[in-house]
């Protein structure tokens, strides 16, 4: 299986009466968006509004961030089950507007999550400040059911992004870059590099819940059991978020779209170790299937023949139990492992990071301490709803100042201590 | 400009006399006296210097901590220091306390940079490294010359707000608190460079080393159920509807008490939960599903159990540092203790 990415760098986004793109500038038809996504009855107003690094703008509460990308050829559609087709991808070729996001934003689901400055402090924490934000702005219909909410504006994201790509390759574009990705068959891919350690990635996806779900092909993940999954597939979309309750540790759908792991793995592969293969696992709620979950996710990594494996941590908490699970199951197989989580050692960094522990994970990576603090300056223009700062996860009652400063954690940034190692935020001890 | 530094010290170090002197109340000498001649030496080279020595006798201290405490901050503030530096104590464990306690006074009340120096057995070591920069220190005097340039440097780099780098780089006693900092790969690129290393047999440097957690040992069963009165406690977030005492959605600096007295179950719009960790949706719907108040009536009805207690205790487990769910824990339980015979601890 190969795919290749035909990547287009966008440094700007316009709006304009067509879509088109010329010397990075992607501009866009405001009112066609609108008009794409209005047909949804369980939106009663969508609006559209751009946001550039370096403006003084804030985007808050944020739900999702999406990558515009579709396919060009090989059939079907990316986010299978979700926008394309239930088919398998990750072959052919696939169009990817890198450097613009789609970010969905409004007045979602409680708790409201996720905030995105594209200047100040806040920029600096969140990896959304630097591309070019094609701001999705949702008002569902009074009253509508939680779940019924949170599907339409996760449905909206994807929907916009996957459109605007469309539009692109109907008007026509020159790749600025043609990356080339392989996801071989299992048993070449075992053959290959026979002197090099083979990793396997065990890929954890957050599946707690309302706003704390994911999608695989469009089947909610806490429903399936442990499976295999090529790169390629995940890198046109296979993956969906549905998920940005304390949104610095959520992988949002342009996460995965972009997963830094599998990048890396793909660097290394035949230098320094041969990647074998993606194992996606959950982090169910109950006791039964977190076991049933580490175990089966183990074995995949066993089967492969792997001799060490990258664990993926998505949230916090309740999840630290599947990551430990997860880490003493690979070791006491003899599969060495990293595991990359966050931290929540309290305000004052004094506390235990993690809730669960176990003496065989010896080689952790962080992506620093969730609970620190940060006061985000005032901003000239707010996309969203301010209001919501003082209930947001990671924001307080009085979070939320009069100037429209928000003193809060750096928990309530969107993506700011991705547990996939998104950005080069880290702790240390002293 | 100059920074200004107050330098603390005991009786012993400012010549007046050993034991037998110990009970001296705290007193203020403009200057230098005694190890801040070497500490000064250091402080001079970077634009800082001492203005002031506080003098306590270690017996007066350990015997009047917080007076002696608030002597100490005030003489700080008086002198409008921009740092402060107490020791070194060496193995003097009274001293070394003292030291501790003065620098976690002065950093928390004045918000200006602390650092000493002990001896790694030091008692003062454990009590207070978790709120100062203690550097290690020989046992005794005779490690003076090698004590005296960390500490100056640690002070120093800190008055001017500089990154002070790792345990093992600058040579104090790891505190145990995590800071943030920006690395030069995203986590990425660590997490697989790492592996490799591993793999490879390698030195490999972890970047969090696994906790180790306290385990409690079960209490004895309940002799009779039936007489017993008993406790609702939740990380669950149910509180009355609208949250009076603002618990955070996550990482919760408090937790709310509440009576239940007369309340047969929790009503949807009366209750709600504050915890933003989980689908909402089934705990607004029917709050008894995460605080069972419901169940606990009929029990009570039937004669199951004796009583259930009049207030239950609530917090958010989300997010929310091990300390602080400890601290929570601990006052919950002294506020229950002599008042019931068991807990119901439910979480979400």
């Amino acid at each position: 299986m190969k795919l290749e990415l035909q990547k287009v760098k966008i440094t700007k986004v316009v709006f304009g009466d067509e879509f088109s793109v010329k010397n990075g500038v992607l501009t866009v038809n405001k009112q066609a968006i609108i008009d794409y996504l209005s047909d949804d009855d369980r939106l009663a107003g969508v609006d559209v509004e751009l946001a550039h690094p370096g403006e003084k703008t804030r985007i808050m509460p944020v739900k999702d961030v999406v990558e515009p990308r579709c396919k060009l050829s090989a059939g079907n559609e990316v986010f299978p089950g979700m926008i394309g087709d239930v088919d398998t991808v990750g072959e052919g070729s696939t169009l990817v507007l890198e450097g613009a996001a789609v970010v969905t934003t409004g007045r979602l689901v409680a708790p409201q999550e996720g905030i995105i400055d594209m200047s100040g402090p806040g920029a600096e924490l969140t990896p959304f400040s630097k591309t070019c934000n094609i701001v999705v702005v949702l008002h569902p219909v009074e009253g509508l059911e939680n779940h019924n909410r949170e599907t339409s504006c996760r449905m909206a994201g994807l929907k916009a992004a996957t459109f605007i790509a469309q539009q692109i390759k109907k008007a026509g574009f020159t790749a600025d870059k043609v990356e080339t990705y392989e996801s071989p068959s299992y048993k070449d891919a075992l053959a290959a590099y026979p002197g090099l350690p083979k990793v396997a990635y065990i890929y954890m996806l957050q599946t707690q819940g309302l706003l704390h779900d994911t999608y695989v092909y469009g089947v909610d993940a806490k429903k399936i059991i442990p499976s295999m999954i090529n790169a390629t597939e995940v890198m046109d979309g296979a993956i969906c978020s549905g998920n940005c309750v304390s949104a610095c540790d959520k992988n949002s759908t342009y996460v995965h779209q972009n997963n830094p792991i599998i990048k890396s793995l793909y660097e290394h592969h035949g230098k320094d170790l041969n990647f074998v293969g993606v194992v996606i696992t959950n982090e169910n709620v109950t006791l039964a299937d977190k076991k049933r979950s580490s175990s089966y996710a183990v074995k995949l990594a066993k089967t492969l023949g792997a001799d060490a494996a990258v664990i993926s941590e998505e949230g916090f908490g309740n999840p630290d139990a599947d990551l430990v699970m997860n880490c003493w199951k690979c070791e006491r197989q003899g599969i060495k492992t990293v595991l990359v989580t966050d931290e929540y050692a309290n305000r004052d960094g004094a506390s235990q990071s993690l809730a669960d522990t176990c003496p065989e994970g010896d080689a952790c990576v962080t992506a620093g301490n969730a609970n620190a603090t940060i006061t985000l300056p005032p901003m000239d223009k707010i996309i969203g709803d301010i209001q919501f700062a003082d209930v947001m996860a990671g924001g307080f009652f009085g979070s939320l100042k009069e100037d429209g400063s928000i003193f809060a954690e750096i928990q309530i940034i969107t993506g700011s201590t991705s547990e996939v190692g998104f950005t080069k935020l880290g702790a240390y001890t002293i | 400009m100059t920074y200004k530094v107050v330098h603390y010290i005991n009786q012993f170090f400012a010549g007046i006399g050993g034991e037998e002197k110990a009970d001296i109340a705290p007193e203020v000498r403009e200057g230098i006296v005694g190890p801040g001649l070497a500490l000064n030496n250091f402080f001079k080279k970077s634009d800082a210097e001492i203005v002031a020595t506080v003098i306590c006798g270690d017996s007066y201290f350990a015997e009047n901590m917080d007076s002696a405490s608030d002597f100490v901050v005030e003489a700080v503030k008086k002198f409008g220091a921009d740092g402060f530096v107490a020791g070194p104590a060496f193995n003097a464990g009274r001293y070394g306390t003292a030291c501790g306690a003065v620098c976690k006074a002065v950093g928390e009340k004045l918000g200006i940079p602390t650092v000493s120096a002990m001896y790694v057995e030091n008692p003062g070591v454990d009590l207070y490294k978790k709120y100062t920069y203690i550097v290690s220190a020989a046992d005794s005097a005779r490690g003076m010359g090698k004590a005296v340039p960390p500490m100056a440097s640690i002070l120093v780099r800190q008055m001017k707000g500089e990154a002070i780098g790792t345990p093992k780089a600058e040579g104090y006693i790891e505190r145990g608190v995590r800071v943030n900092k920006m690395y030069d790969e995203v986590g990425a690129e660590r997490a697989v460079k790492m592996l490799i290393a591993k793999l490879k047999g390698e030195e490999f440097e972890t970047e969090y080393k696994m906790p180790v957690f306290d385990r409690v040992t079960p209490r004895p069963a309940i002799a009779d159920i039936s007489k017993a009165t008993i406790a609702l406690v939740t990380s669950g977030g149910i509180v009355p509807f609208g949250n009076p005492d603002h618990i955070a959605a996550s990482s919760a600096q408090n937790y709310g008490e509440y009576c239940i007295a007369g309340v047969d179950n929790l009503e949807k719009g009366k209750y709600q939960t504050a915890h933003g960790g989980y689908d909402q949706t089934y705990a607004n719907e029917d709050p008894d599903r995460v605080l069972p108040v419901d169940v606990m009536r009929n029990l009570e009805k039937e004669g199951k159990i004796g009583k259930l207690y009049d207030y239950y205790y609530a917090t958010v487990g989300n997010g929310t540092g091990v300390a602080n769910a400890k601290r929570f824990g601990t006052e919950i339980g002294q506020k229950l203790k002599g008042k019931v015979d068991a807990v119901i601890l439910t979480s979400t």
